[in-house]
């Protein structure tokens, strides 16, 4: 019966591995990141299952452990709140409190609340509402989608046919829909007030539309123009900064072949008066590391900063200085891109796995 | 010259003509006023002097009056479609009952050609006609017996008063008929051994055919009263006519869609526990019915059969097969109706934000809001509003615009007034709840409390206008059939007792509050059923020891009001020592007795969760009234919003404060253990969390959205550091 359930164990391991965000998931020293919308704060999950909390005026670093904690794989602070962060986890997903004001540094697994549903797990991708009324969550293996009402710790299931479980979610900015991904050539737009659906097909392959900033349907079509008219299908990620001046695109490298590693791209773009992406440039890391997973700071007051977790556990951030060319109005020239500084490389990141 | 007089005396003529036209034309206009009135009085437009009976003006304001109330009935023709569903599904679930009970896996073409031939029986139509009748009652009783707010029994012997509850009695008498006609229903339909009460047999003796009792059939019917009154009796305690609404919102088919499964699997599961408790019961108590029907309709016992109230004759796997599959398709068709009515019910309702015509004006969001007459309406008016403020660009715009003429902002008036009064009425209602429980139960004059309540009114600059602390709280008859405190109706007493009906029976509350309720006390349930004079007696003096009990933690409440001085009070004698002794003894006699103590124990959580039973209207609230206030800052042209902005913001911290100490209380904070697989609704159980929540998401909407411009808003020093936190996201 054990060597069951630690098979079941590892098919679920696998499947969140291919469905996670963080590229080479299963080896990753970095299991998920995840800035606090609102403040200069991020999560990271490590290998051993542990979270981290860092703030930027604050050397407290709150080290979250919960027994339920299990292979970690999306992370997501909770829109117009202060303490609440969401983990997905391999059998259920938690809610973790940590008190902003408090400088404990392991808060206690009381401060946990822990939602499950039969048949719903490993949940691999998850999404607050931008009003952090809602919390839906996504498992491969279940047809339905979890919306959760976390106050009342009770979930409404929305199921549909076909696709085969949902990878991947995303909300539109102002909340009005969701993405929902499917592990085949298929993937839904979820109105949310009456919670229908549409259905959009795929190119080919999994679908992995990273995040789109604005998810109306004309950006929408945008980008799917864009991806079929670069054919760049071996493209990863994508990461747009919140004020949509600038574009990651994390390309996927080819294991086999030694020259080809893995590659942020960053592209400008502007919206108006009609769409343009003009290359801008790459980021690397430094030799022999690879980029694994990225993200923009949701609210950089000087231009854009791009967060890059690199596959030897560091974590660095790359600002990208330049006044919006919507403020003020025209082209405006690049005052500066900076070469990627890499911040606080600590070796500590690992809690006990190197002891 | 003469041309110049020409063409004066001409123009004479023509004015003396037009003159002349003119006194005609007033002379008709005259006649023809007369003529109009004459004939609006005909037709009965206006009313002469001599008439008596109804204009059609008159009949036009009843034929208002009229939709007016056919709009507080939305609930009631909700109700009749989901009953109507509910018959019209019952078919497809009488035709998979069939198929299941019938089945016969070495046969399959023999069963499907047996149920066909059953399905169009006259017997089945027959029992279809019976199921529809008991369809219907159950939709009625749905409707009569539903709730919003649920009502939640703060001890065990609360609970115990609820369920001998005379209304409860008589739901629980129809529902033990009802299960025995679905079950009678159900036998005749699998038919064989368990179709009829009387079967011939031949005596043993004699030789001679009689006829002789159906064990298997009365065994069936048993099980059917006794579903039923389980049914009955676990809707009280799971409190299954309480009524939540969803968190998103659906549509009709695919929330039922989504809901279905959970009714079969919680229909199995139920039949499967009653099978468990009713083969139990009867294996011990069988043979008393059945010698009573035995005797009663002169049937014999065939002492050939094997007697089913023995362990082998209970033990036979068709038997039990049947009694789970008749039980779940029992659950089933209530569970059923109870899934369509709650679908129904719950379902939106937009009210137009407000109307061109003065008519309609009645039936416009800030009417509705401020009406108190009926609960649900009040509820659908704040989820509108809670949704419109989220979805609808063009009602918010409605709700920020201006009156024309005038320019008054009446309806973002209105509407902020009434969210506001809601949630300084629960500010209040925490606020007293926390002083009671502060006090620690120790007698509190009632002035004290007044003063403490109207401080903390005045300190809370609530919405700075006195008509917020005149309108009555959800001073609507609370649809809590089954509470035990009864709620009373508005008005003074109901604001002083609100806030302490879960604790009127605890030694918490203060002699006024009991006084007041006391009043009320003929019509509680306590009055009717509860007879025993055992537990009248004992009263008083559990009532005594209580107040003493409760300083080791565990208060237990008593059942029954003021307790008489101690006469002998007036000389300290030896009367008196003695008495003093003996209730002493008595007291700790009592505390000592574990039934007791069970049964009066104060359930943990209980207070809690009944003070926020109602708690979904002001999560609403507080969702309409933040993204109304958040949407303003770019939507609100004429800075309507703006005049309110500091009452609602020191309201809304006023509340959170009183929310944060409450959460501070024992047991407030614990969370209940999570239900696996109920039909009963333990929502209400967590909308504390919910109301905090939704409390702390509305300040940090308010606040992201104005961020530094909240600086120039007018509020107190304190106010204005609890909102830095929340600006830091510090909270």
């Amino acid at each position: 019966l054990k060597k069951k359930k630690k098979k079941k164990r590892e098919t679920s391991d696998e499947m969140v591995a291919e469905f996670s965000q963080m590229l080479d998931w299963s080896d990753s020293a970095l299991r998920s990141f995840a800035w606090h919308p609102h403040t200069d704060k991020f999560a990271v999950a490590l290998l051993d299952d542990s979270i981290r909390i860092y703030k930027s005026n604050s050397s407290a670093t709150p080290t979250l452990k919960h027994r339920c904690q299990r292979s970690v794989c999306a992370l997501q602070w909770k829109p117009l709140c202060g303490s609440a962060l969401a983990v997905a986890c391999q059998s259920c997903l938690l809610i973790w409190h940590v008190d902003p004001t408090s400088l404990s540094t392991r808060p206690s697994s009381g401060c946990a609340q822990v939602l499950s549903h039969p048949g719903h797990s490993p949940i691999t991708s998850i999404a607050w509402s931008p009003t952090g009324s809602l919390l839906v969550s996504a498992s491969p293996v279940d047809t339905a989608m979890m919306v959760w009402d976390v106050a009342a710790e009770s979930a409404v299931p929305l199921q549909r046919v076909g696709g085969g479980g949902v990878t991947y979610l995303s909300w539109s900015p102002d909340g009005s829909r969701l993405l929902a991904a499917t592990p085949s050539a298929l993937f839904r737009v979820w109105e949310t007030r009456m919670w229908t659906c549409e259905r959009w097909p795929c190119l080919k392959g999994s679908c992995q539309v990273r995040k789109l900033r604005k998810l109306s349907i004309t950006v929408f079509e945008l980008m799917y123009a864009f991806i079929y008219f670069f054919k760049l299908t071996f493209f990863s990620q994508t990461s747009w900064d919140p004020r949509g001046e600038r574009l990651a695109v994390l390309l996927k490298g080819d294991s086999q072949a030694v020259n080809h590693p893995s590659v942020i791209a960053v592209f400008k773009t502007r919206s108006s008066p009609v769409f343009e992406l003009l290359p801008c440039g790459f980021v690397m890391g430094e030799a022999g590391a690879e980029p694994r997973f990225m993200q923009f700071h949701p609210h950089f007051q000087h231009g854009a900063l791009l967060t890059v977790c690199w596959s030897d556990g560091r974590i660095s951030h790359v600002p990208f200085y330049f006044s919006s060319a919507g403020l003020l109005g025209g082209d405006s020239p690049q005052q500066a891109l900076a070469s990627n500084t890499a911040d606080h490389s600590s070796n500590k990141l690992y809690t006990e796995q190197i002891s | 010259m003469r041309e110049k007089m020409r063409q004066y005396e001409s123009r004479m003529r023509s004015t003396e003509a037009l003159k002349q036209k003119l006194k005609q034309l007033t002379l008709d206009n005259k006649e023809l006023r007369k003529q109009v009135k004459v004939l609006r009085a005909e037709i009965g437009l206006e009313a002469s002097p001599k008439f008596h009976g109804k204009t059609t003006k008159d009949i036009i304001n009843d034929l208002h009056e009229k939709e007016r109330e056919c709009n507080s009935l939305v609930v009631v023709w909700r109700a009749v479609a989901s009953i109507a569903w509910s018959v019209l599904l019952l078919p497809v679930t009488a035709a998979v009952f069939v198929l299941l009970s019938r089945f016969s896996l070495f046969h399959p073409i023999q069963w499907i050609s047996e149920c066909t031939s059953l399905l169009t029986a006259s017997s089945t139509i027959f029992s279809l006609v019976v199921l529809c009748g008991v369809v219907l009652i159950t939709g009625l009783f749905n409707l009569e017996f539903y709730t919003l707010v649920p009502s939640i029994p703060c001890s065990r012997m609360a609970l115990l008063g609820t369920v001998l509850h005379p209304r409860q009695c008589v739901h629980s008498l129809v529902y033990c008929t009802m299960g025995m006609l679905v079950m009678w229903c159900a036998s005749v339909t699998i038919g064989g051994r368990y179709s009829t009460l009387g079967i011939p047999c031949r005596q043993s003796e004699s030789g001679e055919v009689v006829t002789c009792l159906n064990e298997y059939h009365l065994f069936l019917l048993l099980a059917g009263a006794f579903m039923g009154y389980s049914h009955s009796f676990l809707g009280v305690v799971q409190n299954m006519y309480y009524v939540s609404f969803q968190p998103i919102q659906q549509y009709k088919y695919p929330r039922f869609k989504g809901c279905l499964p959970m009714v079969v699997k919680c229909s199995v599961i139920q039949s499967l526990y009653s099978a468990r408790n009713f083969a139990a019961l009867y294996f011990f108590f069988g043979y008393a019915p059945k010698t009573w029907i035995s005797s009663t309709l002169h049937l014999q016992i065939d002492s050939s059969l094997q007697p089913l109230d023995s362990l082998t004759g209970l033990l036979d796997f068709s038997l039990l097969y049947h009694l789970t599959i008749s039980g779940t398709f029992l659950y089933f068709t209530w569970y059923l109706t109870v899934l369509l009515f709650r679908i129904y019910v719950t379902e939106a309702y937009s009210f137009p934000v407000q109307s061109t015509f003065t008519e309609d004006a009645e039936q416009c969001l800030p009417k509705v809001l401020a009406e108190t007459n009926t609960l649900v309406m009040k509820f659908f008016a704040l989820q509108d509003l809670a949704l419109l403020s989220q979805h609808s660009l063009s009602r918010r715009l409605e709700v920020f615009c201006l009156s024309q003429p005038g320019g008054h902002p009446h309806n973002w008036n209105a509407i902020s007034r009434e969210c506001l009064s809601l949630l300084s009425e629960l500010t209040q209602r925490l606020v007293a709840h926390q002083d009671a429980v502060a006090s620690n139960g120790r007698v509190k004059s009632q002035s004290a409390s007044s003063d403490t309540r109207s401080a903390s009114l005045s300190s809370s600059v609530m919405s700075g206008t006195e008509d917020i602390a005149e309108t009555p709280r959800l001073g609507v008859p609370l649809r809590t059939p089954g509470s035990v405190f009864k709620s009373s109706v508005g008005g003074v007493h109901s604001a002083l007792t609100a806030p302490f009906t879960p604790d009127v029976d605890s030694p918490f509350s203060s002699p006024a509050i009991r006084r007041l309720v006391g009043q009320q006390e003929p019509r509680s349930p306590w009055f009717g059923t509860v007879q025993s004079p055992h537990i009248m007696r004992r009263g008083p003096k559990l009532w005594s020891a209580s107040t003493e009990s409760q300083s080791n933690g565990s208060p237990p409440a008593s059942p029954v009001t003021v307790p008489s001085p101690p006469a002998a009070s007036e000389k300290p004698s030896f009367l008196a020592q003695w008495l003093q002794n003996r209730r002493e003894q008595v007291k700790s006699f009592l505390a000592k007795r574990v039934l007791i103590v069970y049964l009066f124990n104060k359930l943990p959580e209980a207070s809690s969760q009944a003070l926020f039973a109602d708690s979904q209207v002001h999560i609403w609230a507080l969702q309409g009234l933040s993204h109304l206030v958040a949407a303003s800052f770019s939507e609100d042209q004429f800075g309507v919003v703006q005049t309110t902005l500091p009452n609602i913001l020191s309201c809304l911290v006023v509340l959170l404060e009183a929310v944060d100490r409450h959460f501070k209380l024992p047991h407030a904070s614990s969370k209940p253990a999570r239900a696996v697989c109920r039909m009963g609704d333990s929502t209400y159980k967590t909308l504390r969390f919910a109301l905090r929540a939704a409390l702390k998401t509305a300040i940090y909407k308010i606040t992201t959205t104005f961020g530094e411009h909240l600086n120039a808003v007018n509020i107190s020093t304190e106010h204005r550091k609890r909102l830095q936190q929340f600006l830091e996201f510090k909270e």
